[in-house]
């Protein structure tokens, strides 16, 4: 544990899980040449983000559609017309998944969006402000870092009611805590650097100094950081669901069909209705988790090691 | 020293603070009058003047959040909305569960954990210490409810043990049938702190090793074995016991999603049953019970890592 790490109490569920203290220090770079293991995590990620824009017109059917309406068909094993059997209301699960993947992944990626623009712009925001400011804002936000995110969002569920929408701006508000964070210690970190300080001193203008000498610097750790986030805001957007409080029925979600599906463990014919979805959305995160682990550790890893 | 650790209490109490803040608020944003929900709609207007008036809730907010702060000190947690229960009567029946679940997750988890990640460190860069972090770096990110579906595949399905739900009483069980009785959902929130505790652990022994001492003691020739048990692991403690106290307090997030996936009764069952139900005055109480825990844990961690610092414990 480095030492910056002991003394900052105030850290987020998971956040030093996946810890880059391990890794070894790399020159900051903008090119990145993925191993072996950045190239299943790649390949994994590409095909869910097709499936995730494609997924309702690659569906066989409607996502509540019945495949079989004539007979009574719970949990049944894959068969022509319903390739990975039906769930506990006779639906189709591949069409499901396939409609699913775009709600799940396009919560996750929003809220992750736009807890980095809440984040950013607070962050950097607090690191130029008066100190007096930046106490303020920052113990604000060390309060909300110091719940669980889940018990935050089970309030303001229970406060206002889940839909999409207010999916999005939850988690957007909650992991922008995290974002603030980083975003933050990295405006204090670089603008004090000696090289900006120097371009400054030659004379180069703001937008140079942005773009050709805090950019590639903050590029890497703000990159591996999205990918962490998007991680965690994918975990806690299915987490609720898994609930029941997330996404709503009948839509389909890869947290709730794995909630809804829950029988087929103890009198289904077929597994399969909550194993698919599951197995979604674990190989989603553990992809990305490849890529920010293979990223981290071929570039920029004394920045990100500092923060 | 001292003085930190006063310091890090009084950040954890305004903490505390803030959380109950957040939670009271939070709910008070609840559309519906509590009065109304309880009575129905039947109830003629005065009948409901009159509830407010003995729930209190026609004083203003500020003096409510202050009504509501005490009693919760006082460990009165109010009454239900949805049952009309008192709340500690409803966590009573409860409480067990979740307590027995996390006390032996903590009590089978952490040992294990604990010893693999140690001596992922004392080898690293073997065959061992790689499989094991290709294995805690693919379950750190999986979701609790994978995990609990690939156990469930393993025992139940393939190797014909126990059940997917915990069903059943619990009623004049011994230690052993209780573990028997728990043992999917206990073994699957050990994988979920298993995955961050190999991995931290780990990286804080490594830590202390590329220390200067440690190489002194190298170059000196003392045994690699007396090394990490002599040197290197006494100073790791401090380290070592943050990593396990934060583990513990994500317990929290796991504890909700194993309890409504394995479907038997507990606090994480009857909070999200509070929120389908609107029930605010249970998930104000059962929240500053789960957050309250959660930041207790978080300042275990933090003293922890100040007391491993001999410079802080033994000021110049």
């Amino acid at each position: 544990m480095s030492k910056a790490r002991q003394n900052e109490h105030y850290v987020a569920p998971y956040d030093t899980g996946v810890s880059f203290d391990e890794l070894p220090d790399a020159a900051p770079s903008t090119r990145y040449k993925p191993s072996w293991t950045g190239w299943i995590g790649i390949v994994v990620v590409s095909f869910w983000v097709f499936i995730a824009i494609f997924g309702p017109w690659l569906a066989p059917i409607g996502e509540n559609e019945l495949p079989f309406p004539d007979d009574y068909s719970e949990f049944q094993l894959p068969r022509p017309g319903a390739w990975l059997g039906t769930d506990e209301s006779d639906r189709d699960v591949l069409s499901r998944l396939l409609y699913g993947a775009g709600r799940t992944i396009g919560i996750s990626f929003m809220a992750t969006v736009l807890a980095y623009f809440i984040g950013v712009i607070l962050g950097i925001g607090a690191a130029i402000s008066t100190p007096r400011v930046d106490m303020i804002v920052s113990r604000i936000n060390d309060a909300f870092l110091s719940l669980p995110t889940i018990m935050l969002g089970l309030v303001v569920v229970a406060a206002v009611g889940s839909s999409i929408p207010v999916l999005i701006i939850t988690a957007g508000v909650i992991y922008a805590t995290v974002v603030f964070r980083l975003a933050r210690a990295l405006g204090q970190e670089i603008m004090v650097m000696d090289f900006v300080e120097a371009a400054r001193v030659r004379g180069e203008g703001r937008w140079w100094i942005i773009t050709r000498e805090i950019w590639p610097n903050a590029a890497m750790p703000l990159l591996t950081d999205f990918g962490l986030r998007l991680i965690y805001v994918i975990l806690f957007i299915s987490s609720l669901s898994f609930l029941g409080l997330g996404v709503q029925p009948p839509q389909a979600d890869w947290g709730s069909m794995v909630r809804e599906n829950l029988g087929a463990l103890s009198y289904g014919a077929s597994v399969i209705p909550v194993v698919a979805p599951a197995l979604a959305i674990a190989t989603l995160t553990v992809a990305i988790n490849l890529i920010v682990d293979d990223l981290s550790a071929h570039s920029g890893g004394k920045l990100s090691k500092r923060l | 020293m001292t003085s930190l650790i006063l310091k890090r209490l009084g950040i954890g109490l305004v903490t505390v603070l803030a959380v109950s803040l957040i939670i009271f608020f939070g709910t008070k944003i609840l559309p519906g009058d509590a009065a109304q929900i309880r009575l129905g709609q039947s109830a003629t207007p005065e009948n409901v003047a009159a509830f407010r008036a003995r729930l209190g809730l026609d004083k203003p907010y500020i003096v409510q959040y202050l009504v509501w702060l005490k009693n919760f000190m006082m460990g009165d947690l109010g009454t239900s909305l949805a049952s009309d229960v008192p709340i500690s009567d409803l966590i009573a029946d409860r409480y067990k569960n979740t307590v027995f679940v996390s006390a032996l997750t903590a009590a089978i988890g952490v040992p294990i954990s604990l010893a693999l990640g140690i001596m992922a460190a004392m080898y690293p860069g073997t065959l061992y210490d790689r499989v094991l972090t290709l294995v805690s770096v693919s379950l750190v990110a999986a979701p609790e409810f994978f995990t609990a579906t690939l156990l469930v595949l393993l025992f139940v399905f393939v190797l014909g043990i126990g059940n997917a739900i915990v069903v059943g009483s619990t009623e004049g069980k011994g230690l052993f049938e209780l573990i028997a009785h728990f043992a999917l959902p206990i073994t699957t929130l050990c994988f979920v702190i298993a995955s961050q505790l190999i991995r931290m652990s780990r990286a804080a022994v490594l830590n202390v090793m590329s220390s200067p001492y440690i190489e002194m003691a190298i170059l000196k020739g003392v045994p690699r074995r007396r090394i990490i048990f002599r040197h290197a692991l006494l100073n790791a403690i401090g380290p070592i016991v943050n990593v396990v106290a934060l583990n513990l307090a994500y317990l929290v997030t796991g504890v909700i999603v194993v309890e409504v996936y394995f479907g038997y009764n507990g606090l994480a069952t009857l909070i999200v049953q509070g929120v389908q139900t609107r029930d605010y005055v249970l998930i104000q109480g059962l929240g500053m019970i789960f957050c309250l825990t959660y930041v207790i844990l978080m300042l275990i961690a933090d003293i922890a890592a100040f007391a491993s610092n001999a410079r802080l414990r033994h000021p110049k």
